[in-house]
């Protein structure tokens, strides 16, 4: 079943001048069509501006569409009357930090999403604890966020999502502001909750390494789709890559260019286990010969 | 360290008074300010000391602290104090030049003085064994019946806890701009009150605009997570009362009492 289902979305921001009269009309999403599976984990890659953050806000009902239609599990987003019952469905961890913790207690800002949501004290508690511990942040349940790491605090954030119970956590950016510890705490708490709990997973990153271990490998520019595949498919495209201003992991980019050299490798190695295979594949054939 | 700082003046320890339901503090503080304006005469006076004696040593803060709030108070105490020597009209018993010392003067600037005092100390009270999030919830949950009156209680509830969240990040971020305007050549230091406050000018201005990105991001991940105003929220820690909360309320009460009967009884 498909979670997400976005047809023909068009976005357009309208830029004022002071005297409020409209002066320009800015397209960031033209006519994107794309579904998502449940239970997989899709990363959205892109360059600044190329429109992948406002794709995110748009399917749980941050911003609406000005054409096409948003369904998150089957529901219009247009048509819904109480957004926020939507928005239970799928979470969202945002690029600071610091910026979307609202309580001063972790385990308080880890209750806040459930506590909206209306649910009991008795269930809270056990959420709180369950969401915590998943995230493996348990043991700072009665801290302060202001005292906590970057890729921790990442970590209440999601523990926040997940106390919500949602089918699908959308994150745009959340190891930008991260150091690699961070990040990489960040990123295997996501798919360590999308292979255990089935979670759909929608990472929104420019870090090409994040995007290796997904499912499905979504590339934007221009407010456009112009790439969809296995991770494997779209970064043997170095070329295309490359006119949207995108790097490819290193490692897929090395061998890229002895491939062109002419040392006889596969497209779309990417990890360095794999190059070394394939290299020592290629050794031996030359010892043979 | 800044990210140490302890907003308002909370004193971290354990006692019954700590414990207690925010929301009977906010009780006792506003009682034991009746009571002080209630009562008059030494034996009444006496008995509030007596009570802020035990709530004191029941709280378990040092005087030091409760002491401590009384120092931003001194003008005031000494101006009112000189106020009601001088000022009020009676027996004189003490006169030179233009000065005039009346007896009635000198109970009212005592009288006065004694009242300020316990005033402060018992105020504090509240504020030193409470944190200041249970106190944003007991307020929000003792001033509900204002909305009644269309007073956004837990609008006003929540923009106090976020704000007390958002302290330390900003003072934080006072002093990554400071460091980055004086490695561009700024000076904070020298010069008159003037020069001062217009070298403030470079620093307040990238801090209200973070200040308001922080706010824009921060409303987009509290909608994120459903929040829509306080109707239909529940919450990870109601506010329940205990037995001591009901047995301090108990002790309010006979407090209040006593000091009525003292009042109307005693000359």
């Amino acid at each position: 079943m498909n979670i997400i289902e976005i047809l023909h979305l068009i976005h357009e921001f309208k830029e004022y001048d002071e005297n409020e009269t409209e002066i320009d009309t800015v397209r960031a999403l033209d006519d994107v069509t794309l579904s998502i599976e449940e239970g997989s984990f899709v990363t959205i890659l892109g360059h600044n501006g190329s429109g992948k953050s406002t794709l995110a806000k748009h399917v749980n009902a941050l911003l609406l569409p000005t054409g096409g239609t948003v369904l998150l599990c089957g529901e219009d987003t247009l048509k819904t009357k109480e957004l926020w019952q939507l928005r239970k469905n799928a979470g969202m961890v945002f690029q600071n930090p610091d910026n979307q913790i609202i309580a001063g207690i972790v385990e308080e800002d880890v209750a806040f999403g459930p506590e909206n949501l209306g649910v009991p004290t008795a269930e809270l508690e056990k959420r709180v604890e369950n969401a915590l511990e998943r995230v493996g942040m348990a043991a700072f349940r009665m801290n302060s966020p202001n005292r906590l790491s970057g890729g921790q605090k990442q970590r209440i954030a999601i523990a926040g999502m997940l106390a919500m119970k949602p089918k699908c956590i959308l994150m745009d950016e959340p190891t930008a502001m991260l150091d690699p510890v961070g990040r990489r705490e960040v990123i295997e708490t996501v798919h360590e909750l999308n292979r255990q709990e089935g979670i759909t997973i929608v990472l929104i990153t420019h870090y090409m390494e994040e995007a290796v271990d997904a499912d499905r490998v979504i590339v934007m520019d221009g407010g456009k789709l112009v790439m969809d595949g296995t991770p494997r498919e779209v970064f043997s495209r170095v070329e295309e890559l490359r006119e949207c201003r995108m790097t490819v992991p290193q490692v897929t980019e090395l061998s890229w260019e002895l491939k062109k050299e002419g040392v006889d490798l596969p497209d779309g190695i990417l990890t360095i286990g794999e190059l070394v295979e394939e290299l020592e594949k290629v050794r031996r054939s030359s010892v043979w010969n | 360290m800044i990210r140490d700082i302890t907003i308002g003046q909370y004193y971290d320890t354990d006692s019954v008074i700590h414990r207690l339901d925010p929301r009977v503090k906010l009780a006792f503080t506003l009682i034991y300010i009746v009571s002080l304006f209630v009562g008059h005469g030494p034996w009444c006076y006496a008995f509030a000391f007596a009570f802020l004696v035990f709530v004191i040593v029941l709280s378990r803060v040092p005087v030091k602290f409760m002491v401590k709030g009384l120092r931003a108070m001194l003008v005031i105490l000494i101006i009112s104090a000189l106020f009601n020597l001088f000022l009020v009209q009676g027996e004189v018993i003490f006169s030179w030049w233009i000065f005039r010392i009346t007896r009635e003067g000198v109970r009212m600037a005592v009288m006065m003085v004694v009242r300020l005092v316990f005033l402060v100390i018992g105020s504090s009270i509240m504020t030193l064994t409470t944190t200041p999030n249970d106190l944003t919830d007991g307020l929000e949950r003792s001033l509900r019946f204002l909305r009644v009156i269309k007073v956004p209680v837990h609008e006003i509830a929540m923009m106090m806890s976020i704000a007390l969240r958002f302290i330390p990040i900003l003072i934080e971020e006072v002093n990554k701009i400071m460091k980055a305007q004086i490695a561009r050549g700024a000076d904070f230091d020298t010069g008159g009150i003037i020069k001062k406050a217009k070298a403030m000018i470079p620093l307040l201005i990238p801090l209200f605009v973070s200040a308001f990105r922080r706010a824009s991001d921060l409303a987009l991940a509290m909608e994120a997570r459903c929040y829509h105003g306080g109707d239909g929220r529940t919450k990870l820690h109601p506010l329940k009362y205990g037995r001591t909360d009901i047995i301090a309320y108990i002790i309010l009460l006979l407090y209040l009492g006593g000091m009525i009967t003292m009042a109307v009884l005693l000359p």
